[in-house]
């Protein structure tokens, strides 16, 4: 029988242990149905999430509905929108009680004096005319001013298309701006024109990401096998679907056989109240999915099938390091 | 119901539980070590925990509490587990 020590050495074995007890509990929660900017491809506004529900105006309510959350078990909360930065007094309520993630698109400055080590996402969709095209402006050159040299902040770069063959530039200037990057896929829900994955553009990217990964290790935080994985959607000849996905809200997973899932998950509407099927938009094709969240997480409980090999279990912790950094559960 | 009480009895089980429910192959209850850490070696993970946890708990009639989960890193603790929940009962 394979064991975890059988398979690693002593460091890896040390890097496995640091990850196997974090037992993390997450759940995600729309903060507020409002945004600053209207992305095209954006699946909260297309999949019409932001009328789905009423939003909850009552700070009393979201600190009563966040002790109840901590009670239940999440010990990460990840804050979306709607752009949460818009109600950052609802962020603040989450902020001091569960540790909370907080996505963004970076044109409001979180308040470092106010949220220290708070981890921040910020979303980029490439270059600036990918930019311009899908977002209406951008937001870099806002962002990056907001963030620079910032120790808890990353980009979220969602890569379309359009970018395969035009990643390093984006990179560089992140680098120039001292901060870090995660990469993901667009998943082209509003079906832009030009916007969506052909297998010869996946290859590609693929092989970009793995070169980019190569030459900025310091910067970018990523793996190999997550950028297999997430191009192919195939993990050890699985495919990636609804049948296989991790991120479904528990109390609408009525699939049978269950799946591995995410203990306890749910994503919360902003009534506190309502809740969604997934991570990502219920009108989603989910065997087209690129949620690069969902992905990991796929990989991440799936831990006892990656224990089959020395490569498998290391490409097991390298995917799992690379989200507890992302959520700040582990140091850079 | 389970075939035994004792320790040594629970052991049995759980290790039988185990293999069973996570499918475990290339090991059988004669050779599953009690003391191997389930999470350490095996790399069960707290979803596994969950789902040995609940039948356990149909089997033994116990209440496992989540928060327990840390503490039940092997057979053998599982089962002295299992017996102090089953001695708090009578």
């Amino acid at each position: 029988m394979n064991t975890v020590s059988s398979l690693l050495d002593k460091d890896w074995h040390e890097r496995y242990k640091r990850i196997a007890k974090l037992n993390i509990r997450s759940s995600i929660y729309d903060v507020t149905n409002r945004c600053n900017l209207r992305c095209k491809g954006c699946f909260f506004f297309s999949s019409n999430e932001h009328i789905a529900a009423q939003e909850e105006m009552d700070i009393k309510k979201w600190e009563e509905f966040i002790d109840h959350e901590k009670e239940r078990g999440v010990n990460l909360a990840i804050l979306i929108g709607g752009e949460p930065t818009l109600c950052m007094d609802r962020v603040e309520a989450f902020y001091k009680r569960i540790p909370s993630y907080c996505a963004t698109n970076g044109l409001i400055k979180v308040d470092r004096n106010k949220f220290p080590d708070m981890m921040v996402g910020i979303s980029l969709w490439g270059g600036g005319e990918d930019e311009k095209i899908l977002r209406g402006r951008d937001t870099f050159a806002i962002s990056s001013k907001n963030y620079a040299g910032d120790h808890y902040a990353y980009y979220l770069y969602t890569i379309t298309p359009r970018q395969v063959g035009k990643i390093e530039p984006v990179i560089k200037r992140i680098v120039d701006v001292g901060l870090k990057v995660h990469l993901q896929l667009l998943s082209n829900d509003e079906g832009v024109d030009g916007f969506s994955w052909k297998e010869s553009e996946l290859k590609d990217l693929r092989l970009e990401m793995d070169e980019v990964l190569d030459k900025y290790p310091q910067t970018l935080i990523s793996s190999k096998y997550y950028h297999e994985v997430i191009t192919t959607g195939k993990m050890l000849g699985r495919s990636f679907g609804w049948m296989e996905c991790p991120s479904v809200t528990e109390a609408l997973d009525n699939r049978k056989p269950q799946p591995r899932r995410l203990i306890h998950f749910v994503r919360w509407a902003s009534d506190l109240k309502t809740v969604h099927r997934c991570c990502t938009s219920a009108t989603r094709d989910c065997s087209t999915c690129k949620d690069g969240a969902a992905h990991m997480s796929w990989i991440m409980v799936s831990k006892r099938a990656h224990v089959s090999s020395t490569k498998d279990l290391q490409n097991w912790i390298e995917v799992y390091e690379m989200f507890a950094k992302l959520y700040s559960l582990i140091p850079w | 119901m389970p075939e035994s009480n004792d320790i040594k009895g629970i052991i049995k089980r759980v290790s039988e539980i185990i293999i069973e429910e996570l499918k475990l192959e290339d090991i059988t209850v004669a050779t599953f070590n009690p003391d191997l850490d389930l999470i350490d070696e095996l790399g069960i993970d707290s979803m596994d925990l969950a789902t040995i946890a609940l039948v356990l708990q149909d089997e033994y009639k116990i209440v496992i509490d989540e928060d327990d989960y840390p503490k039940l890193k092997t057979v053998r603790l599982i089962a002295e587990y299992i017996q102090g929940k089953k001695t708090e009962k009578n």
